[in-house]
């Protein structure tokens, strides 16, 4: 039997395996990927919680980040073709327009 | 689920998540993303969320990560030669990591949590009937909602990364060869 501690543990440090590619790694869509493997850690933690108290409210709730992820992912990396087009970088440095 | 194969997932997803961190490359950086998704919908499986973990291969290691990996093809990105960032930036972010890394699993810890755990599931657990009969009576209007989201997300995405009419481009070079002459 598999500890509900355990996969707390591993969604854990994989958030935070996440949390560190989004500040540590300066290309755009590395730090979308991270983004991306933070939404998975919660799923399952969501979904490891869900199974223990039996409930099917974990996995719905999985199901809406799911479609959050997609709709993310398909606004975020239009976003990031666009400022491609016009800046010719990727690099996340490189976009300072809003500094002040 | 056995133990043996929980702990080969976990060192695999674990294994992977670095790689998409530390990997220069973009698109090897994205393989070790799908690694990282499909040893995750395997221990969904193993919990018993069987048309999550399906729906977890097929919709996000399948459609998303193609998506990506259009974008970064399209973009044609090189491989990072230079430095990423400074390494302020990398010693502070692994120490707040260490620390919110800490945080979490000191809170969420089962003991912490103060639920009713189960042992047993009720029959039907995970099968598509379960879910989609919590799906919509109890979050029917969230689940309306996401279906608003997807559309303005699928406009927004066309509207954001369509190129500029040919009518358009035409004006912008005739604005540059003005501004030219009168330079």
């Amino acid at each position: 039997m598999v500890q509900l501690s355990w996969l707390m543990a591993l969604s854990a440090a994989i958030f935070a395996i996440g949390v560190a590619g989004f500040l540590i790694r300066r290309n755009i869509l590395v730090m979308f990927m991270s983004i991306e493997l933070m939404l998975n850690a919660v799923n399952l933690a969501f979904i490891s919680l869900g199974s223990r108290l039996g409930t099917m409210d974990g996995q719905t709730i999985v199901f809406f980040v799911m479609t959050v992820a997609a709709a993310e992912a398909a606004v975020g990396l239009a976003i990031i073709i666009s400022i491609f087009r016009n800046r010719e970088t990727v690099h996340a440095d490189d976009l300072t327009l809003l500094r002040w | 689920m056995p133990l043996v194969l929980f702990w080969f997932l976990a060192t695999l997803s674990v294994v992977s998540a670095l790689g998409v961190v530390v990997q220069r490359n973009p698109v090897h950086s994205l393989l070790a993303l799908v690694l990282t998704l499909v040893s995750l919908a395997a221990l969904f499986i193993g919990q018993g969320a069987v048309v999550v973990g399906f729906l977890q291969v097929i919709v996000y290691a399948g459609a998303i990560m193609v998506l990506f990996l259009f974008v970064i093809w399209l973009l044609n990105l090189p491989v990072e030669t230079r430095s990423t960032g400074r390494l302020v930036v990398k010693f502070l972010g692994t120490i707040a990591v260490a620390a919110l890394l800490a945080e979490i699993e000191t809170f969420s810890m089962p003991g912490q949590l103060q639920l009713k755990f189960s042992a047993t599931h009720p029959a039907g657990y995970g099968s598509i009937e379960a879910l989609s009969q919590t799906l919509f009576s109890q979050y029917l209007i969230a689940f309306e909602v996401t279906s608003v989201l997807l559309l303005v997300a699928v406009v927004g995405a066309v509207a954001l990364a369509r190129r500029s009419t040919m009518v358009e481009v035409q004006e912008r070079a005739e604005q540059l060869a003005s501004r030219e002459k009168a330079a």
